[in-house]
């Protein structure tokens, strides 16, 4: 629901937005160097002074403003001529005519009635409203996302386009929500929804005689000129006039003749606040908070861009389901976790079947567990687990928003996962367990559901089918995005005399000549994943990717696996040989932005994101590799490339640990601990440490680093919900 | 690009109670291009004493602003009454306003003047921009005004 009201208004506003904020940045600019070329003005001068300087320049003076913006101009009359003029507040003497630049008037009055008048108006007043709505929900979403309102400074992971949403986000709220709540009041102002409170002036009555010359005039002679608001001067013919002098407090009449002051008129409280609220906006009086509010508002068109790919993304990842009735009118609901989208593949098959039965379903992602759920009959849980037991994307946050709820609602859980990990379906497990300690009856036990298996999701339907007294077939066809031909174009093999085949693969789009670059392969960055569909088999593969797609290549490396399918027919693969393939980002697999130093750690064909991170370090940037292999003679997978990428400095140490030597060998677990103190240091400096490859390699690298890093204070969960720790394990 | 306002009868004080004592009066006032956002125009009659006598025509909607038309302000007293019904959009550089308005024959050539206050945001306020007698003898000559204003007549 908040998510909603983040990006619905934000979708079809986002034009707008960019446009009010546009305008107001460049206005911020305006205003700031309005006051760099403005004389600044010292305390020092008074207002009489300065009156009679101006006044012995012309015919007859109407009215002295000190503007906002910080300038002094005069209106006077030359016989037939009125003018307006800027003026050195110390000296009164003239500077040029004063006007508002036709650049400035456009940006203003784009920024607050798009050049439509008052339909304009209300439209940028919608505008500010729409802007305080985006800024509230998208800070409450950023909470939520990070793990509450304290862990808001946190970094954050996530699709580049995600990342800088929320990045630039938490940097420009504050100005965002000044900005658009002082606009909400400015456009009600205008609209009159705001009382102006007027304060009568009080009788008084004028002495009549000859005016005074006006720089002896004792009211005008006791204000500084910095204090001053505006001076309006009486008429030269009318002697009934009188001299109005506004500051901050109020408005003083001054006997033209006496120079005593008549009568004076606070400024009302309405007035006072609008003051505040205008200088808040425009900066006008306050340029650096101006500036500053500008750069927030420079964010906006990147809020626009970066939102409209997030909500892209999230509508095609997740399969349209158009049949999902509403949350409270629903009989079941189903609850998805899913890291890609195989698992929301399962629970729209589930969906539609159900639904065939006569069911009212409603269909959401697990991260969305809200207290309506519970209003249904049954509740029905689909997970995959991410990692080793962690959540899945579409998860995120579901066990505190579990915690939080009262309500019960019979439920069954229906894990995904690998039971050659050690963690089978750990995070469905983790689920289960909070449900049951939330007391919620069970429909049916957990269940747990190996590598996509359609005939074992089959069986739990036919057991839930008999738990809703009706048959439930659930005919499952696994799906995957829309893939794309390759075509190998060079290979390198490895390791057949050590037994661990591993070989290195390049491919290119079909046809694309070694000239035209990139052809048209699909994005990616080194880290990211590809899912292969090997002839034979409905269910993709997945390899880390070596490579980026500006290399104009995408680069695997593939270890042999006894009976591995699609190794087997990789391995098999000559260079024209084709592939169908895919990619689907992995952005918590990647190296922090910024100088920090990278610690890389990896064995065997793992090293192929770990290369790919060495060839796209450019900046140079520090970076340790440390990699495992069984022979150098036989196995060293990218011995050449690494050796340049030292002498190039995109690569500063390389540790190899080699198993099968003749004086008995190492793994890398050992140089890493060898290395101890200097790993030390380095994380100590905030470096980062990504790790790829075997789950063994992994467990032993996890078991040593702990130990690095202890004597720091710190564990190895805290890297890892920092993000300081990352791994890319299989 | 001239902006014309239709026909319209003016405040009270100046309407003749019978269409056979008074006659239509043309007043067109035509702006400098000042370059600016649209300027607020008052005007109004004063008689032979310098007393406000009533609005013609008020261009500028926000009453807020009002007060930027100070002479207009000053002599008028500035209430809501004295323009309810005769406000119209605020005119644009180098635009020109023109009303007809039924006038009591007793006002013409009976020392009796038409004043024009105009103001511009950011820019000046011009109390009695311009001022013309309500006589024969000037009518149909354009004056030029001190402020915003490039000319204004008054036609019988």
């Amino acid at each position: 629901m908040l998510r909603r009201i983040h990006s619905l208004p934000g979708l079809f506003l986002a034009l707008l937005l960019a446009v009010i904020a546009g305008t107001g940045t460049v206005l911020s600019i305006d205003t700031a160097l309005d006051r760099a070329t403005l004389p600044t003005i010292e305390r020092g001068a008074n207002v009489a002074a300065l009156a009679e300087a101006v006044a012995a320049r012309h015919g007859s003076v109407d009215k002295i403003v000190h503007r906002p913006t910080g300038a002094v101009t005069v209106t006077y009359s030359d016989g037939d001529i009125n003018g307006v003029e800027l003026v050195d507040p110390a000296t009164g003497a003239g500077l040029g005519p004063y006007q508002t630049s036709e650049f400035t008037r456009f940006m203003t009055d784009l920024h607050r009635s798009l050049l439509a008048g008052d339909a304009g108006r209300a439209a940028s007043g919608i505008g500010a409203a729409t802007m305080l709505v985006l800024t509230v929900s998208g800070l409450w979403l950023l909470a939520r996302r990070l793990g509450g309102w304290w862990a808001l400074l946190r970094p954050i992971r996530g699709m580049a386009a995600q990342r800088w949403h929320s990045e630039l986000g938490r940097c420009a709220v504050v100005g965002l929500m000044l900005s658009s709540l002082t606009g909400l009041w400015m456009s009600a102002g205008t609209f009159g929804l705001i009382p102006e409170g007027n304060m009568a002036e009080p009788a008084f009555t004028v002495s009549g005689g000859p005016p005074a010359p006006v720089g002896t005039l004792a009211a005008l002679r006791a204000v500084d000129v910095a204090d001053l608001r505006e001076l309006t001067l009486p008429a030269p013919d009318d002697r009934t006039d009188t001299y109005a002098l506004r500051t901050s407090a109020g408005e003083v009449r001054i006997d033209a003749a006496t120079g005593v002051t008549l009568a004076f008129t606070p400024t009302p409280l309405a007035e006072r606040i609008q003051a505040v609220v205008v200088m808040l906006h425009t900066g006008r009086g306050a340029w650096m908070l101006g500036l500053l509010l500008g750069l927030s508002a420079a964010c906006v068109p990147a809020f626009a861009v970066t939102g409209a790919v997030i909500w892209w993304r999230r509508r095609s990842g997740r399969p349209r389901i158009a049949s999902s009735v509403a949350a409270r009118s629903a009989d079941t609901v189903i609850l998805v976790g899913s890291e890609g989208n195989a698992t929301w593949g399962f629970a729209t098959t589930l969906h539609t079947a159900l639904t065939a039965a006569g069911h009212r379903v409603h269909i959401a992602a697990m991260s969305e567990l809200a207290p309506v759920h519970t209003s249904a009959e049954r509740m029905l849980i689909l997970t995959s687990t991410y990692g080793d037991g962690a959540a899945p994307a579409s998860a995120k946050g579901f066990l505190d928003r579990l915690a939080a709820l009262d309500a019960t609602v019979p439920v069954a859980v229906l894990g995904f996962g690998d039971r050659t990990f050690p963690q089978f379906c750990g995070y469905a497990q983790e689920v289960s367990a909070a449900l049951d300690r939330k007391g919620w009856p069970r429909l049916l036990p957990l269940k747990r559901v190996d590598r996509q298996s359609t005939q074992e999701f089959a069986q739990w339907g036919r057991d839930l089918g008999a738990v809703l007294g009706h048959d439930l077939v659930l005919d499952h066809v696994t799906t995957h995005p829309k893939t794309t031909e390759l075509e190998l174009v060079e290979r390198e093999d490895y390791g057949a005399a050590v037994g661990a085949p591993v070989t290195i693969l390049r491919f290119r789009t079909p046809g694309a000549g070694a000239r035209s670059q990139t052809g048209r392969l699909p994005g990616f960055e080194p880290g990211d994943l590809v899912g292969i569909v090997p002839p034979g088999s409905p269910m993709p593969r997945f390899y880390s990717l070596a490579s980026s797609s500006r290399d104009g290549v995408l680069e695997i490396c593939v270890r042999l696996r006894e009976g591995g399918l699609c190794s087997t027919f990789l391995h098999g693969l000559e260079p024209g040989g084709r592939i169908d393939a895919f990619i689907r980002e992995n952005p918590s697999f990647r190296p922090a932005v910024g100088r920090t130093p990278l610690i890389l750690i990896g064995a065997g064909a793992g090293i192929g994101p770990l290369a790919g991170f060495v060839r796209a370090n450019a900046a140079g940037r520090p970076v340790h590799l440390y990699w495992g292999g069984r022979s150098p003679s036989s196995d060293f997978l990218y011995e050449h490339e690494l050796a340049m990428h030292l002498a190039e400095k995109r690569l500063t140490t390389l540790n190899t640990a080699f198993s099968r030597m003749p004086d008995g060998g190492a793994y890398v677990q050992d140089r890493v601990a060898a290395d101890a103190p200097r790993l030390r240091e380095l994380i100590r400096h905030g470096a980062q440490v990504l790790v790829c490859g075997g789950r063994d390699m992994a467990q032993a690298v996890t078991h040593t680093l702990e130990a690095v890093v202890r004597p720091l204070g710190l564990d190895l969960a805290t890297l890892k919900s920092n993000g300081r720790y990352v791994e890319d394990v299989y | 690009m001239k902006v014309l306002m239709p026909a319209l009868a003016a405040a009270t004080a100046l309407v003749s109670p019978s269409l056979a004592m008074a006659r239509p009066v043309t007043f067109e006032a035509t702006l400098k291009n000042y370059g600016g956002n649209g300027a607020y125009v008052a005007l109004y009659v004063t008689d032979a004493a310098g007393k406000y006598r009533g609005t013609l025509w008020m261009a500028g909607g926000k009453a807020k602003y009002h007060r930027h038309l100070s002479d207009w302000q000053r002599l008028s007293g500035g209430a809501a009454a004295e323009i309810d019904g005769i406000t119209g959009a605020s005119i644009g550089s180098g635009k020109t306003l023109k009303i007809t308005a039924d006038l009591a024959d007793a006002m013409i050539d009976a020392g009796y003047q038409v004043r024009v206050d105009t103001a511009v945001e950011d820019g000046m306020d011009n109390p009695s921009d311009v001022v013309v007698p309500l006589s024969t003898g000037s009518a149909g000559k354009p004056a030029s005004g001190k402020g915003y204003v490039k000319s204004f007549a008054v036609s019988f």
